[in-house]
């Protein structure tokens, strides 16, 4: 699949948007469980408004990939049965909740702010199953049809939204420093484990469908000798990818290192915003990744012109 | 009874690949109810344009033993389809009379999401106008009752010249359609997917012929006639040279 | 969106349909088109026609793009003053001064020298009007496509049955139970063929194709035999000795309905060696051609008799000696002597094809055609009177084109085949090959060619017709020294019987002033400066050539084109033509009608649209300048003018007065009672598009076969005047016209006889007999260092049409590749996809080489004419057509060096000079590293013309796209 850099832009910045207002809830219930010292509410209002910002910056990138933006409200209605037009749903509902989230803490409004954080908490954990379920309902690429997509997209989501917050934190002097960034660590360690479980997983599957199903001919050697048309068409460019196998190799051993290790050893080394930055590149490659991988079945059909 | 099913049966069989499908359907449709069909940059470099309908070659197995399939391939209006539950504004959808998926311009938000969910490629997003379009079966004249019956057929069936394009309900068992599906052995593209394509394809046949011996030489030759029968010369061995019984 | 159903589209917008007839190509489907606003909205395929039956093609489907086309010429241009022939620098004139110039230049021509004045046309179909202005004019040089198309296997068919494939003749697919394609064929007649070849597979026949490419038809075949070009002779000689050999082929029919049994005379001594012999007691009629003075061998009495004796029976083999002691032997015997060592051992070495397949094949054809002989109740008079209850066919078909034509031993293959097609009783049968009027003729055909000096004189039109049939040596075109009187050397001793002209070697031999110069050449819709001429590199460079007084050895250049193709650029003016949807046409029976095997089809074109900007349609030119240059025919007595136009020439003109014969046969006569012949009616046109543009005369079911001995359809074909002759036309097994040929070349013809150093030539290849000899390029290109075999083909949204850079036909075919077997790749040390050197003993060219495991390991080939000159045809300078798309005609000789005497011939068939464009042998490398990935020879952009319309258009195709909405 050609990388959209719109919908890169979209899942990365929506994921640590949510990421941070997991850690921001996750910290305040965290506090509130009397796991630390008590915490200001400003300090949850200003993540709250991060995660806001992030979310909205990622609903601002989406726009780019609709062709007709304009009509963009239109997507809220197949939530019976599109996983894309709950996502839809779910981002706006969600920037409200965080909006009141923080509003919530602004006015201190305690209880208030934890009823309203664990809503959000449990929008967020939607809004990553509908965003991994874009992605692993697409049955016809086997790199992305598993939980493991989901799974990924939970992760790393939590791993940079939980590093941003370490160093909003650490920047903040917040007493939560110490909790956000040890959940940083072992969220970004599992996010690895997770992306490196999938890549294994992808590695080792095999294709479903082959030349011989795709047009119905039994023969072991079939080879496509025009597509029907020479210059490229819609299904040679958003289902390709630029670069090929040469770039998807580079850029996995970039995205392992800047997206996960070079982050655990920042954070380790104190530094979670620079970490932050180096992990949301690393994970914007990640993505790269992710879509430039995707085989698409239909590209059987999209082999050779002449 | 089944729900009325309208979809191509392709003859592979005498599909000679001449592209007729392709271009009466560009020139029908983008003046039509589903056009334009955009062409990019159609007398320079590279010119790309929307088509619904493309015709593809494939060749199979190794000189001399080689076969040359001419594939066209268009939307094939899965009875279950992968795109159409997928799109978050309802814009695709498929038609509850006829089986038919559409989609619905003025409600395409240009996400592209179902032609992920197309394993076929039969979608073609239109950058003119963003929004995705695909074969409509020619829904805008197949109905059109000014036409006289036998022209309200879609505009690559009517155009075929090898007739390889069979056009009907594919769930009313005396139509055309089924009746071809069942006599030749249809097929369905990527039956593993179970999306239920309603296009069929029909296979190649081959016609052998088996000459006996026996037939290359017979009572009625004409060589009989002018007296030339191959026939051994008398001097020509016999068994008699080595025989010993 | 509204819903689909809510409004038929007639109704959305002024809705018109108007029929007429397509020109995308030469099929000539019939077709609807839609308009809506006075755009065209649709283009369909007319279910009331009976070409097409409402099918369509990829190319008629495209036609309303042709009206778009940026290429479109709008203006009359004329090279501007000072400005360089071939730098497109033009400015706009007004037809008065086009005509003016033209007729002034032309009339000086016609009162002096007229065969300084050569006319010729790239596409033909209006020759029958082309043709007539040429000999009214005077000139000998006049020619259409043919001789580079596919005239051998006009030649080599109607020579030996008096018909031939495509407009002439075709596979009775519908009753055959065996059809072989041969070679590239799918040119001609394209939507028919493919029908009847849907309706022959599904009704359970088998399809075989011998071509040494696996695309379009051959594709569905049931078989595919890959075959090596240029040896389809072999195949079809071993073919014929299998069937010779294993008796199965048609006696009967032999006998009784070819000149098998006629004895041949075997004194090589005599100076009839060869010919016929002929009891001098029978009466022959003046008004004969097939004399009924030949003898055949009684098999009952054992003795000589005129063939045909009620009650005796020829033979068709052995060695007899006639009373008066002269050796002689029945045609056939000839031919069995002839191909005996032509066996399928020695053809699988020359052809590649397994000897067991040939035998195979010889085997399926014979035993096909003898045991499942068809029956219809139809009861029909043979010429010789016998009355007979049935028609038989055996139903074994063949089609073939360009493949077998196209080569330098073409017209011997072609015989081949059609003596095969004899040989299996399939001539006019059902499920074998059936005419279609006005075929068959008389071999040869009545017309011939002006026979010396003499029929050219200043204003005077031309003795004889441009084009012709030789039946002898007498009749060629050459002076007393026996050389060439027209500039192509048609006609001449180089090619005999070149009956489509030789437009291939207009130019070379114009330029060089051999066999004269001349001043003005016209050419119409053939784009002689890129895909229509062989050596195209050096012909550009001929076509700005000058002498040493600075003069152009061409001097004054016109070209007649609808669009901005590589030849405008060339012109010293240009004349914008219509497109098809802006003109009157007709598909005439004197030219090359639509008739269907039951009956004679013509059929019209009708203006759809008004022309575009200044264009005017050629014939409306013709006509014109023929009426300014006083042309009889074209004026009355007086000289003033006889035709307000184009329709107005089609209804009056009559071939001579009172002939009542025209350009259209259908509602001749005073009110459109008659046919065929008949009085002008004024109201023709009318009538043609009231029919759907077409008239279909349909043959009584007893006219319908066996017509070469039909003698109810003789004599009907007599009397409408299709023919001047009621004989039995007989197959030629043996061509007794070539031996004529052979005699003159032994000095042993009365007549004329060729000059010394052509006589061996004439000799070896005027054989009565059909023989195989390796394709004359072949001596020239050691095939060690030119291994491969260069094929081309149009691709089937393409075929016969000559406007490729429309926009939707462009996406489907942008550029083309060098397709070869990955073996040539692995030998050479190249990958799929690598640029390429394709080098040939002419020259060399750089292309893009793509593997296939479909085509013969020994062959490559390519799409022909997608290759452009940058910028041409509208194209943007940058289009894939010109950087990446290349043509193989770079590398295709249109002569051969040190052929006779030390002097070039033509790269031409000996005996029709068809151009022998499937001779090319090359070879390929790989490109050095670093070597642009580009097409090579490339040549300056051409500019846009003045009044070329251009952007505009794209810009009213953009609005044309979304009118309605």
């Amino acid at each position: 699949m050609r990388p959209a850099f719109s919908v890169l832009f979209l899942t990365t910045l929506i994921g640590a948007g949510q990421g941070l207002l997991i850690a921001m809830v996750t910290g305040q219930i965290f506090v509130t469980l009397g796991g630390g010292p008590e915490v200001s509410g400003g300090f949850f209002a200003g993540g709250g408004l991060l995660a806001l910002i992030l979310l909205g910056l990622g609903l601002v990138a989406s726009m780019f990939h609709l062709a007709n933006p304009q009509r963009g409200w239109r997507a809220a209605s197949r939530w019976r049965t599109s996983w894309l037009s709950r996502e839809v749903i779910l981002i706006p509902l969600l920037c409200g909740l965080v909006l009141l989230y923080a509003l919530a803490h602004l006015l201190s409004l305690r209880e208030v702010s934890l009823v309203l954080g664990l809503l959000s908490l449990l929008v967020c954990l939607a809004l990553f199953v509908c965003t991994g379920m874009i992605y692993a309902c697409v049955r016809f690429i086997r790199q992305w049809a598993s939980a493991w997509t989901v799974v990924n997209y939970l992760m790393m989501g939590l791993a940079s939204g939980f590093t941003l917050a370490a160093g909003y934190a650490g920047l903040a002097g917040s007493a939560l420093a110490g909790f956000l960034t040890a959940a940083a660590l072992a969220l970004t360690l599992a996010a690895l484990a997770a992306r490196l479980t999938q890549l294994w997983l992808n590695a080792r599957g095999t294709a479903r469908s082959c030349m011989k199903t795709a047009i119905g001919t039994h023969h072991t050697q079939i080879r496509q000798i025009t597509q029907g048309f020479m210059g490229q068409s819609f299904n040679t460019q958003e289902f390709f990818t630029p670069g090929g196998a040469e770039a998807i190799r580079g850029l996995t051993l970039l995205f392992i290192l800047a997206g996960f290790v070079a982050p655990l050893g920042l954070i380790v080394l104190g530094v979670p915003v620079v970490a932050f930055v180096i992990q949301f590149v690393g994970l914007m490659a990640e993505r790269w990744v992710f879509f430039a991988a995707g085989e698409h079945v239909q590209n059987l059909y999209y082999q050779a012109k002449a | 009874m089944p729900k009325k099913q309208l979809a191509l049966v392709i003859d592979l069989n005498v599909c000679v690949g001449c592209h007729a499908c392709v271009t009466s359907c560009k020139e029908w449709n983008t003046s039509g109810w589903a056009g334009p069909l955009s062409d990019v940059n159609p007398y320079g470099a590279d010119p790309t344009g929307v088509f619904f309908n493309r015709v593809q070659t494939f060749e199979c197995g190794t000189f001399p033993d080689t076969e040359t399939i001419h594939f066209p391939k268009s939307c094939l209006h899965c009875e279950e389809p992968p795109c159409v539950p997928v799109c978050p504004t309802g814009a695709s959808y498929k038609r509850e009379a006829d089986g038919i998926v559409l989609v619905d311009y003025d409600k395409c938000i240009g996400c592209k999401y179902c032609s992920w969910s197309c394993p076929y490629g039969a979608r073609e997003f239109d950058p003119g106008q963003g929004v995705m379009k695909k074969c409509t079966l020619c829904v805008d004249r197949i109905y059109d009752m000014t036409l006289p019956e036998d022209r309200r057929k879609p505009a690559c069936v009517l155009a075929c010249p090898s007739s390889a394009r069979i056009f009907g309900d594919i769930n009313d068992p005396n139509s055309d359609t089924s009746k071809a599906i069942r006599d030749n052995g249809g097929f369905q593209l990527m039956p593993e997917w179970g999306t239920r394509p309603s296009n069929h394809y029909l296979p190649r046949r081959k016609t052998t012929m088996t000459v006996h011996r026996d037939e290359l030489v017979r009572v009625d030759n004409p060589l009989k006639v002018e007296g030339e029968l191959p026939r051994p010369a008398f001097t020509t061995p016999t068994i008699d040279g080595a025989s010993s019984w | 969106m509204r819903d689909p159903e809510s409004i038929p589209d007639s109704e959305l917008g002024r809705s018109e349909v108007k029929t007429t007839t397509c020109y995308m190509c030469a099929c000539r489907c019939g077709i609807r088109v839609h308009l809506r606003d006075g755009e065209v909205r649709y283009v369909e395929g007319n279910p009331d026609h009976p070409l097409n039956k409402g099918v369509m093609c990829a190319k008629g489907a495209s036609g309303i793009m042709k009206q778009y086309s940026p290429a479109r010429l709008t203006k009359p241009l004329k090279r501007k003053d000072g400005a360089e022939r071939g730098t497109s620098q033009f400015e706009a004139i007004s037809w008065e001064e086009a005509f003016s110039t033209l007729a002034e230049r032309l009339g000086h021509l016609r009162a002096t020298d007229p065969k300084k004045f050569a006319l010729f046309t790239g596409r033909d179909q209006m020759q029958a009007l082309t043709g007539l202005f040429a000999k009214q004019f005077g000139t000998p040089n006049y020619a259409a496509h043919g001789g580079f198309c596919s005239v051998n296997m006009a030649a080599g068919m109607i020579y030996t049955f008096g018909g031939s494939f495509w407009e002439f003749g075709g596979p009775d697919l519908e009753r055959a139970k065996l059809f072989i394609m041969i070679g590239t064929a799918e040119d001609h007649h394209s939507n028919p063929m493919k029908m009847e070849l849907a309706k022959f597979k599904r009704g359970g026949g088998r399809f075989i194709a011998v071509n040494p490419v696996r695309t379009g038809y051959a594709a569905i075949a049931d078989e595919w035999v890959p075959i090596r070009p240029g040896t389809d002779g072999a195949l079809l000689l071993a073919l014929v000795r299998e069937i010779i050999e294993l008796g199965l082929f048609d006696r009967d029919f032999l006998v009784r309905y070819t000149n098998a049994a006629e004895l041949v005379n075997q004194d090589e001594a005599s100076d009839e060696h060869g010919l016929f012999v002929r009891d001098g007691s029978i009466p022959v009629r003046p008004d004969t051609f097939e004399t009924p003075d030949k003898l055949w061998w009684d098999r009952e009495s054992d003795k000589p008799v005129i063939a045909r004796t009620p009650g005796t029976e020829g033979r068709l083999m052995g060695s007899y000696t006639l009373a008066d002691g002269l050796p002689v032997k029945p045609s056939f015997q000839l031919l069995k002597e002839r191909v005996k060592d032509y066996t399928p051992e020695w053809a699988e070495a020359i052809t590649g094809i397994p000897a067991a397949t040939i035998r195979r094949l010889a085997a399926e054809m014979g035993v096909t055609a003898r045991d499942q002989t068809i029956e219809l109740p139809i009861a029909w008079t043979d010429c010789w009177g016998v009355e007979h209850d049935k028609v038989t066919g055996n139903p074994v078909a063949f089609h073939a084109m360009r493949g077998l034509a196209a080569h330098s031993n073409g017209f011997h293959t072609t015989r081949t085949l059609a003596i095969l097609m004899t040989l299996l009783g399939t001539i006019d049968r059902p499920g074998g090959f059936r005419h279609r009027a006005p075929f068959p003729r008389p071999i040869p055909p009545c017309p011939k060619p002006p026979k010396g000096p003499q029929a050219v004189k200043a204003g005077e039109p031309l003795t004889g017709t441009p084009l012709g049939w030789p039946a002898d040596p007498d009749d060629l075109s050459v002076d007393a020294d026996g050389e060439a009187i027209r500039l192509d050397k048609g006609f001449s001793w180089e090619y005999p019987l070149s009956v489509h002209g030789m437009m291939h070697n207009a130019i070379t031999n114009a330029w060089r002033g051999d066999p004269y110069p001349i001043d003005t050449l016209l050419l119409f819709m053939a784009n002689m400066a890129w895909n229509s001429t062989m050596n195209t590199s050096e012909v550009r460079k001929m076509l700005t050539d000058k002498d040493e007084a600075g003069q152009y050895k061409i001097p004054f250049l016109v070209v007649c084109d609808a669009f901005q193709s590589e030849t405008v650029a060339f012109a010293d003016l240009v004349l914008p033509d219509t497109t098809y949807l802006e003109r009157h046409d007709v598909m005439s029976i004197l030219d090359r009608p639509i008739s269907e095997f039951d009956g004679p089809v013509d059929s019209v074109r009708v203006p759809i649209l008004p022309p575009l900007g200044e264009c005017k349609p050629f014939q409306d030119v013709v006509i014109e300048l023929a009426t300014r240059l006083k042309l009889p025919g074209f004026t009355n007595k007086d000289g003033s003018r006889k035709f307000r136009d184009y329709p107005d020439f089609i209804v009056n003109f009559e071939t001579e007065p009172g002939s009542g014969i025209g350009f259209l046969s259908g509602w001749r006569g005073k009110s459109g009672e008659k046919f065929l012949v008949g009085e002008p009616n004024p109201g023709q046109w009318e009538m043609y598009a009231r029919n759907n543009n077409h008239f279909h005369y349909e043959l009584p079911r007893s006219f319908q076969y066996m017509r070469n001995w039909n003698k109810g359809y003789l004599d009907w074909a007599y009397r409408h005047r299709m023919i001047r002759f009621t004989d039995p036309i007989m197959p030629h097994i043996y061509s007794e016209v070539m031996q004529k040929f052979r005699l003159a070349a032994e000095g042993k013809w009365k007549g004329k006889q060729p000059p010394d150093r052509l006589r061996d030539r004439v000799k070896t290849f005027f054989d009565p007999l059909p023989f195989y000899y390796a394709p004359l390029e072949w001596s020239h290109a050691d095939s060690s260092r030119y291994p491969l075999s260069a094929v081309t083909q149009r691709p089937m949204a393409m075929y016969h049409s000559w406007d490729s850079q429309n926009a939707w036909l462009r996406q489907i075919h942008t550029s083309n590749t060098l397709v070869m077997h990955p073996k040539v790749g692995a030998l050479g040390n190249f990958d799929d996809g690598a640029w390429v050197w394709a080098e040939s003993p002419w020259g060399k060219i750089k292309c893009q080489a793509r593997f296939s495991e479909a085509v013969e390991p020994g062959t490559v080939w390519t799409w022909n004419a997608i290759g452009k000159v940058s910028g041409a045809w509208g194209l943007d300078a940058d289009a894939n057509e010109s950087k990446k798309g290349f043509l193989l005609n770079h590398l295709i000789s249109e002569e051969l060096p040190n052929m006779v005497a030390g002097k070039p011939v033509s790269n031409s068939d000996p005996v029709t000079g068809q151009a022998a464009w499937y001779d090319l042998k090359l070879r390929v490398t790989p490109c050095a590293p670093g070597e642009a990935e580009e097409s090579w020879p490339q040549f300056e952009p051409m500019p846009q013309l003045p009044g070329q319309t251009g952007f505009s258009a794209k810009l009213r195709a953009y609005f044309a796209g979304r009118t309605g909405k």
